[in-house]
This record gives structure tokens, sequence and C-alpha cells, in this order.
């Protein structure tokens, strides 16, 4: 997702000018992507030269000028709701190619790594937990914030979980079979 | 600062001979006043004995567990029982509550037990529910009221007459996630509130990091333990 479909978003609600853009779209996402004005007017000037938004008559209050989103704008925005990822990208993080790797070359260093890396994670789920407060100065909506918290929650305990699974699996492994486990791993090159 | 619940080198094993399982090895731990402490650890762990030991319910193999300076295992079956009355509450997944009672005699009933005058008791029941977020309809039976309420209903039995400590066993486990949230934001609120320490057992790392410390325990042992940032430092972390 690009800022340009966040502004096209908050542009279908009711026209408005840069600052307020930036606003709406820092309290809208909870705090969590923060954006500055010269990013937003660039991102404007690149809407409206694609037809998607049109500029109003600057305020002579305010000094500013409003932005309104286009019929063109809004089919944009419609085919931007509508869309689902269609790629499954290949489960490449850091840490799961850490365990996988210390798994394939030392069992014992591989329940270290999960213990070690659980930790790190527990850690900050217990930071997340407490920082349900907002930034002071950002407009704050209860239901934003809880939500963004859940977001942050539910994706470290993705981690946690998968990580008392490689114990667990590690664990029933090295019970079922020790004298396996003690010959065949702790080599290089792993699994034989 | 003086540990409350206290486990030094602690081993419990059950069956003899090639029978024999170690639930417990080498566990040493300390439980402060107003602390909260959450244990995980997958089946077969040792999380469920380690709390059976906090609790009295039954004695280690080797070592010693100690509740406020006293060793457990030497208490007579009527000073566990006093103790359990008085000082430790319990908070389990299956709600326990005595279904023939209103939520306000199930909360009161350790004290009547205890020999406090009904409306004495009744009085202290209605305060540890009003702490826990009940105020309304206390006359009513448990099945009147939802998993999270219930499970409230239990929590001011555990901590009702000033209790120091609440052993609390997945007490989440039949409730959805929002509800078992507010039910650990509750249990986070105790140790400040009413300086009851609190050791939880859950598998649910969602859980777990409200806790100020989080045990991790594999094979019988005390393998990790997280601290939460800010948190004072009470205790080392494992070495």
């Amino acid at each position: 997702m690009g800022v340009r479909e966040g502004l096209l978003a908050l542009l279908d609600r009711e026209p408005a000018h840069g600052y307020q853009l930036k606003t709406g779209f820092e309290a809208a996402t909870g705090g969590v992507w923060s954006l500055n004005v010269g990013q937003v007017y660039a991102t404007l000037e690149r809407l409206e030269r694609d037809g998607f938004v049109a500029s109003e008559e600057t305020d002579e209050h305010t000094g500013k000028r409003p932005y309104r989103i286009t019929a063109a704008g809004a089919d944009e925005l419609g085919a931007w709701w509508a869309a689902t990822p269609s790629d499954d990208p290949p489960p490449r993080d850091e840490l799961m190619v850490k365990v996988l790797l210390a798994i394939a070359t030392d069992q014992k260093r591989a329940l270290d790594v999960v213990t070690a890396q659980r930790n790190a994670l527990m850690t900050l789920l217990q930071k997340r937990r407490r920082e349900s407060v907002p930034a002071p100065g950002r407009p704050s909506d209860p239901l934003v914030d809880r939500l963004v918290v859940d977001a942050l929650v539910v994706r470290a305990e993705a981690d946690l979980r998968w990580l008392d699974l490689c114990e667990e699996r590690l664990v029933a492994e090295r019970d079922a079979e020790p004298a396996v486990a003690s010959s065949s791993r702790g080599r290089k090159g792993g699994r034989s | 600062m003086t540990a409350l619940l206290e486990f030094v080198d602690v081993l419990k094993r059950y069956g003899d001979g090639p029978q024999e399982i170690r639930a417990l090895t080498d566990v040493t731990l300390e439980v402060a006043a107003g602390e909260f402490l959450a244990v995980r650890g997958p089946s077969g762990s040792g999380k469920s004995t380690l709390l059976h030991l906090a609790g009295g319910l039954d004695d280690p193999s080797a070592g010693h567990v100690c509740f406020d300076g006293h060793e457990i295992s030497g208490f007579s079956l009527k000073e566990r029982a006093a103790l359990r009355r008085r000082d430790i509450g319990y908070v389990f997944q299956r709600l326990n509550l005595v279904s023939g009672l209103t939520a306000i005699e199930n909360v009161s009933l350790p004290l009547e037990l205890e020999g406090v005058a009904r409306r004495a008791a009744r009085a202290q029941a209605m305060d540890a529910l009003h702490d826990v977020g009940l105020d309304e309809q206390l006359d009513r039976y448990p099945d009147d009221f939802s998993g999270g309420q219930q499970q409230r209903i239990a929590i001011a039995r555990g901590i009702i007459g000033n209790r120091r400590l609440l052993l609390a066993d997945e007490p989440t486990g039949a409730l959805d996630t929002i509800t078992g949230d507010a039910v650990i934001e509750l249990l986070a609120t105790l140790p400040a509130a009413h300086g009851t320490a609190v050791v939880l057992v859950t598998h649910e790392p969602r859980y777990a990091a409200w806790a100020d410390r989080v045990v991790s325990m594999r094979d019988g042992r005390i393998v990790d333990i997280a601290i939460a940032p800010n948190t004072s430092p009470i205790h080392e972390p494992v070495a």
C-alpha cells in the first residue's frame, strides 16, 4: 500500500488540504505511519497529474488549497478496496531462517536459539502491552489505538507461537530418538 | 525485597526406578509480594506442578517451598487448609463456583468458613465484587452470568480477605480473546490495588505478556525469564 491510496480514501470522505490529510492519515492509522507535509503535497501533485484528484480555489482565510477526489480517483480507490494480495511471499524472515539453520547444524543450539529469540519477543510483547497510551499531541481514537495494539500484539504472538511449536517438536524428536538425534545432528551438513 | 513465595532447589518426582518421572528439577524461584509472574511451557513442562507446590497441594521430593518464610511442607493438614483460606486464593480454567450459591455467597464462602460473621463476610464480598467490576444483581446464581463475569466472581473469591497470593491456572481457557484480555487486565491490577502477588499459568503469550516476569519451563526446569521493560529489578535473570 502507498500513501496515495490513503490520501484518496481520506479525500473520498471530504475535501481537505495537505496538512489536514497529513493529520487525518496519522490519526486513522493510530500513529504507526508518520507523514511529512512535503511528502503529502508531492503525492497530491502526482494524483492531480493522473486525474485522480483536483485542486480547488485557495481558501482566502487559511491561504490553503483544498483537494477533492475525482470520479477517476473514486474508481481507482474502489479498485484498491477490492484488490487482494495475489502472491504468497516465501517465508524468508530472519527469525525463521535463523532457527531453521540452527536446527540443521546443532539441535542443542537450536533450543538455545529458540529460547533466546522467545525471550526477546516476549519482552517486546510485554512492552507493547504497556504502550496503549497514544503519543502526546497525536489525535486519538480509542478504537483505532486498540486495533493498532491488537495488530502488534497478534504479530508478536504469531512468532512466539511458532517458536513454541519449534520447541515442542524439537523436544519430541529428541525424546523419541535420543540415539539417532545425538549421532545425526551436531555435524556440519545437518540431516543425513 | 522479601520473597512471599520461594522455591529453593526444588525437585519433584513421581514413581520410582525406570518409571520415575521428574516433574520439576532444580527449580529456584522467588515471587515478591505484589508481583505479577506468569509461567509458560508446553504440556508436561512442570508448570502445573509448580502451582500445586506453591499452593501446598503437594510437597516437593527435595528442596524447599516457603510461603512468607515458612516451609509449607512442614505445615499440618489443618495449617495448610488455613493457609489456603487466609492467604492463597485460586482461579482455575473451570470456574469452580458453587452453582447453588449466589455470586455474593460464593465470594463470602471462604470468610464464613473462617468464622467471619455473615454480615461482615457479605460486606467484604461486595467490596471484592466491586473491585472486579461487578456491582449489580449479586444475588443471582453463577449460571445467570456470562463466562467472563463468572471468572470475575472466581477472582473476587480468590482475593477476598486480603489474601496475599493468587494462583491462576489457565483462567482464560474457556473464554474468548477479548473477554480473556479483560480478565487478565483485571489480574494485572491486583498487585498495585491490593498488594496481591499473582502467579498465572498460561499457554497464551498475549496474556503472559501482562506479567512483570514471564518464566518459561521445559523438561521441569526453568529455562528462561523474560522481564518487562521498566520493571523494578526484584530478581536477577536466570543464568
